[in-house]
């Protein structure tokens, strides 16, 4: 089924605008109509993903799991601990959430992928925060997951959400430009101002290249489902605030699927460039193949 | 990195990925983009390896009691920080991609009876880079060896079976059966298939030597009654028949 409003964001906002209706509405409808099932169906399978978002979050700050590098294990906990000095509290336990889940992922715990289990802490950090610090109800979040998701299509299918096609901005960036989207829906802004949102997340993130060190979706995957996080706060509060992005979100996202696209393949998921590449990583590599 | 300091390997490996990019399928339903529910780390090397074990089991049609797991390429290289070991035993044992008992499959798999060794090698540069050959071996005595690929994304393909040449997916309900190279076998098939209402998606038949054993694999819309499996089983041309449930 083709329906434009999972092909461009214009197409998605127009509608919302011409509709009256949230564009998380429009991606339900969307999805009823692609299965051909009552929207209530829908409904119920995105509340059980939100459940198991919700329980990962939980499990993982409950106690930090083992890593394969040790030096990194706890450094959720860390984060989640300290009383922040330049960040604020709410936006502190967002990104230790976001750190959280994704080590939570790395040591074999249950996720929901968003897009992608790499980049799986953003949209349950982002969403589990603003639901705790806001009072925001739990239908609300779980329309803001089909706003969010309605983003990712347009995104996958225009571009990519792929690390090893199109690099980590397909991944961690594509997630942050999701919850920036959910995030600016949530809190009663424009459907235009969501797809600024969008734009200004994903042009914060764009080249971000996919080079975990030995394979393994730690380093630097951990850290940059915090950026994702903060990226995601900050591109919704601009676009709250009435910052446009210069260039439309299609054309922002066709320029980071052509970025994705023209990337090295060192830089997407082989390990052979980047961070992966380093002289430490490849001694981090040696050492974990080594030991049986 | 300049690219003449690259091993033949990180060539190879990069013919791979370069096959793997294209072609692209649509992404149609929010549950891809929101989801899948599943045991981390990465879909490819722990969820897509949970259903290559899970395939396995279920073309062995029996409750495997030793199994011999070669890992190889991406597989070999990374499978401890991915679980990939873990993940294939779990699938063996039959449980499912979001199962959270995956990361203490080595456990279960010591309570159920089932012993296994893992070894990593080169099966050659045609395999995918994520690959893993299993042999297993039923309560009955039954044996068979299954080569599957995790192709990206968790999806799967189940490339042999017992050296013949297969391509099963693990999306459709599929009737695989080993049988005498003989004329009329498929056909067999497939009118009983159609005279069940049972439509079939795609079907591919190989052999090794003409006049020998040859392999089909038919994937399927609908569910397959166990009854259609048993009438099969007693074509005597037919040596054998599993019904593989999608997962
Ligand atoms: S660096 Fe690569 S593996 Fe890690 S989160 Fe980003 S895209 Fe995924």
């Amino acid at each position: 089924m083709r329906s434009g409003i999972v092909e461009s964001m214009e197409a998605l906002v127009s509608e919302a605008e011409r509709t009256g209706k949230k564009i998380g509405e429009l991606v339900l409808e969307y999805e009823a109509k692609l299965k051909d099932v009552p929207r209530d169906e829908v409904w119920r399978e995105m509340e059980r993903r939100w459940r198991v978002m919700k329980d990962s979050v939980i499990k993982a700050t409950a106690k930090p799991p083992q890593l394969p590098f040790k030096e990194l294990t706890g450094m959720s906990r860390k984060v989640l601990t300290r009383k922040p000095l330049f960040l604020g509290s709410p936006l502190m336990k967002a990104v230790a959430r976001s750190m959280a889940v994704a080590e939570y992922n790395a040591s074999m715990g249950r996720i929901c992928a968003a897009p992608t289990a790499g980049s799986a802490g953003i949209l349950p950090a982002v969403l589990y925060t603003v639901m705790e610090e806001y009072e925001i109800s739990e239908d609300s979040i779980v329309l803001a997951l089909f706003t969010a998701g309605g983003i990712g299509l347009i995104i996958a299918n225009r571009a990519s959400i792929s690390g090893a096609e199109a690099g980590c901005q397909a991944e961690c960036g594509v997630a942050s430009a999701m919850a920036a989207g959910a995030l600016v829906e949530l809190f009663e802004g424009s459907p235009r101002m969501v797809a600024d949102a969008v734009a200004i997340a994903l042009k914060n993130l764009m080249g971000l290249i996919c080079d975990p060190v030995a394979g393994l979706v730690v380093s630097p995957c951990i850290k940059r489902n915090a950026i994702g996080v903060m990226n995601a706060f900050l591109s919704a509060e601009m676009a709250l605030a009435g910052v446009k992005s210069l260039i439309p979100c299609d054309e922002v996202i066709d320029a980071m699927g052509e970025v994705g696209r023209k990337l090295p393949l060192e830089f997407k998921e082989t390990g052979l460039g980047g961070i992966a590449a380093t002289p430490t990583a490849e001694k981090l590599k040696k050492s974990l193949t080594g030991q049986i | 990195m300049e690219s003449h300091n690259k091993s033949q390997s990180e060539r190879k490996f990069i013919k791979h990925v370069r096959g793997r990019c294209m072609p692209r399928r649509r992404v149609e339903s929010v549950f891809e983009i929101i989801g899948p529910v599943m045991v981390g780390p990465s879909s490819s090397h722990t969820a897509g390896a949970v259903r290559i074990g899970r395939l396995a089991r279920e073309l062995l049609g029996d409750r495997p009691v030793y199994a011999k797991i070669v890992l190889h390429g991406s597989f070999a290289e990374t499978y401890r920080g991915h679980g990939t070991d873990r993940a294939i035993v779990a699938g063996l044992l039959g449980f499912a991609p979001d199962d959270e008992r995956i990361r203490d499959a080595f456990s279960h798999a010591k309570r159920e009876g089932l012993k296994f060794e893992i070894v990593t090698a080169d099966l050659g540069e045609e395999y995918h880079p994520n690959t893993a050959k299993i042999t297993l071996r039923g309560e009955k005595g039954e044996t068979i060896e299954v080569v599957g690929s995790s192709i990206g994304g968790g999806h799967v393909e189940i490339v042999e079976i017992n050296g013949f040449l297969v391509s099963i997916s693990g999306t459709y309900h599929t009737l695989v059966t080993i049988h005498r190279d003989v004329p009329g076998v498929a056909a067999k098939i497939t009118s009983l298939l159609a005279s069940r209402g049972i439509n079939i998606a795609r079907m591919n038949i190989t052999r090794k030597v003409r006049g020998e054993d040859a392999c089909a694999s038919i994937e399927v819309d609908q569910e397959i009654p166990e009854d259609v499996v048993r009438a099969l089983e007693r074509y005597p041309e037919i040596r054998i028949v599993r019904h593989v449930r999608p997962i």
